[in-house]
């Protein structure tokens, strides 16, 4: 019971974080119709931010928060000075330019940071276990997550769908033309929407952090699965990549938890556990080739026409 | 016309190199280039099997590499076996990989554009976290090929020279082979699903059939590839299989011209090249070529074949 409640858990924290990274990508490729690989590199930029101005300030919080206002300077930098030029490009040279970008981010925390990876030590108050049911406990840290990111959701919602940014967002996702004839400053906004899904990449990658290391290519992997809640969801939704994010990390957490076990009732022990880890690792895809076969758009599309 | 000729000429040029280079190499005595361009020829039969789905046949496949790892691991893994036979390695290489191109492909063609891209990338990192769990085949550290495929006293393998040209031929074979393709009636309609594909289907063409049928003959040529790979590097880990792998593949493509026959093998000789030569000069190597591939998406419109041409135009 406590196993099953905390792994619920652990799934939940898993996919609210995949969520923080996946809104960003999402974002910004139904608004901007840009493919950005690199969002990953954000993610670990995040990541490494944190740990040098937790260092720096001696304050978790503190370099949380620095670390926060870099990545969203970054990635305006990086939209004005690189990403800018790629707009109403073909998506096969945003894959290429963005495959050059992450090339060049993992070289340069290698020649900044060095190869080893950083650790983000956490304060005591966010190390204690936390009563959450009578009788069980849940580290304070990742219902801090949980907390954190479901706020973050829920202000991107109350933003996107009831503030005028929002609603000036909603109108160049569906004609950029258009808004732009009508006197609203398309690049700026546009600018503003990278950043604003650069920081999200940046506080999945810090909050990520003191679980696993901070190191170099921390941003790939998370980024693939990323990119199947983005097919899961409907490329371009919010609401899609909330719940696939939420889906896919359960799945993959309660998969990885549960399934050797499971496994081990139906095979024998000898193969099972030479199958579990693989085929744990492939639940997911599986998921999404089904999720491709019954509803090759995507769970919940962006724009039902 | 004169376009045509400055890119022919440099095309021709580079083939000549290419199949003379056993000869520079066994008269310096440099062996190391000979390892280089055997490594460069077998890629560049991958980055040709990519662009006759890419470049002809607008399916932008990000999961290449996978191919890579599915002819190397079938090699590898059954040399661990005890079958040592390339007779029977190779053929169960392809046969893998086009049974996995044709699963993946059936998947991934029921979407298209920005979709195919991720999901075929998300299919080939499925591919590495299962060759990763197989502990049985070295799992996460790979599989050591203890002896190259043998066949039966027609080529050695293990002797530089002639696996070099085994692997050229391949390539040239492949290059044939996609010329023969795409001039055939069965690449025009391919190509004709490229520029539009509602027209191809209003006048009577199942598009999915004939573009799964494309996947499948590049996955099982790129199959070879890995085949190949696998016995040049004596080794197949999961790391060959891994996304970067994919996007070299790409990069290579684009970087020699899209769709045209000899392009992706120049781009891939001047990829490997041009990282062989940074990584010389710098450890970070990445931090001058990740720009640099930056600036060619921006400015390079179709490669090195796109600007051959333009120069030969004036």
């Amino acid at each position: 019971m406590l196993l099953v409640v905390e792994q619920f858990l652990n799934g939940l924290q898993f996919g609210l974080l995949l969520f923080l990274l996946a809104a960003g990508l999402t974002l910004v490729f139904g608004i901007m119709d840009l493919v950005n690989l690199a969002h990953g590199s954000l993610y670990m930029m995040g990541a490494y931010f944190a740990a040098t101005f937790a260092a720096w300030t001696g304050s978790f919080l503190l370099g949380a928060l620095l670390a926060l206002g870099a990545t969203l300077v970054l990635g305006i930098v990086l939209e004005m000075s690189a990403l800018r030029h790629l707009y109403g490009r073909d998506h096969l040279d945003h894959v290429l330019a963005t495959f050059g970008l992450i090339l060049f981010f993992n070289e340069a925390v290698r020649l900044i940071w060095g190869p080893a990876g950083l650790a983000l030590p956490l304060p005591a108050w966010l190390t204690v276990p936390v009563p959450i049911l009578p009788g069980i406990h849940y580290p304070a840290y990742r219902l801090a997550i949980i907390i954190v990111a479901l706020l973050v959701a829920l202000l991107l919602y109350l933003g996107v769908m009831r503030t005028r940014i929002g609603m000036l967002i909603r109108a160049g996702a569906s004609n950029r033309e258009m808004i732009g004839a009508l006197g609203i400053n398309i690049k700026l906004l546009y600018t503003l929407v990278f950043g604003l899904g650069a920081a999200l990449a940046g506080l999945a990658g810090l909050m990520q952090a003191p679980i696993l290391t901070v190191q170099i290519g921390m941003g790939e992997n998370i980024l693939i699965l990323a990119f199947v809640i983005i097919v899961i969801g409907g490329i371009g939704s919010i609401r899609g990549a909330f719940l696939a994010a939420i889906f896919v990390g359960m799945i993959d957490t309660l998969g990885r938890a549960f399934l050797p076990n499971l496994l081990r009732q139906v095979l024998s022990g000898a193969a099972a556990s030479t199958a579990a880890p693989a085929l744990s690792s492939m639940l997911i895809y599986l998921l999404m080739a089904i999720v491709l076969v019954v509803r090759p758009e995507g769970l919940f599309p962006a724009n039902r026409r | 016309m004169k376009g045509l000729s400055v890119s022919k000429a440099v095309t021709a040029l580079m083939l000549a190199g290419l199949v003379l280079l056993p000869l520079y190499s066994s008269l310096s005595g440099n062996i190391f280039i000979l390892t280089l361009f055997t490594r460069i020829v077998i890629l560049a039969l991958a980055a040709a099997s990519l662009n006759l789905i890419m470049g002809f046949g607008g399916m932008m496949s990000f999961g290449h590499a996978a191919y890579l790892g599915i002819g190397g691991y079938a090699v590898g893994m059954l040399a661990q076996e005890g079958v040592g036979s390339g007779f029977v390695q190779f053929p169960v290489a392809l046969a893998a990989s086009a049974i996995y191109a044709l699963v993946i492909g059936a998947l991934s063609l029921r979407t298209r554009g920005v979709y195919f891209i991720m999901i075929t990338l998300a299919f080939a990192q499925m591919a590495y976290y299962v060759a990763s769990g197989l502990a049985r085949y070295g799992g996460d550290d790979g599989l050591t090929v203890y002896k190259r495929s043998d066949f039966s006293g027609l080529i050695n393998l293990s002797n530089r020279t002639q696996f070099y040209y085994l692997c050229l031929a391949c390539l040239f074979g492949v290059i044939f082979l996609i010329w023969r393709i795409v001039n055939s009636r069965f690449g025009l309609v391919v190509q004709g699903l490229r520029s539009n594909e509602q027209r191809m289907q209003a006048i009577g063409f199942p598009a999915k059939r004939y573009q799964l049928v494309c996947f499948v003959i590049s996955g099982t040529m790129c199959g070879l590839a890995g085949a190949l790979l696998a016995n040049n590097t004596d080794f197949v880990s999961p790391a060959v299989m891994y996304w970067t792998r994919s996007g070299d593949l790409m990069v290579m493509v684009i970087l020699g011209g899209m769709g045209t026959l000899f392009g992706p093998v120049m781009g891939a000789v001047v990829y490997l090249l041009l990282e062989e030569f940074l990584s010389q000069i710098t450890e970070y190597w990445a931090l001058i070529m990740g720009p640099l591939l930056l600036l060619i998406v921006l400015f390079g419109r179709g490669g090195i074949m796109g600007l051959l041409g333009r120069i030969g135009r004036g």
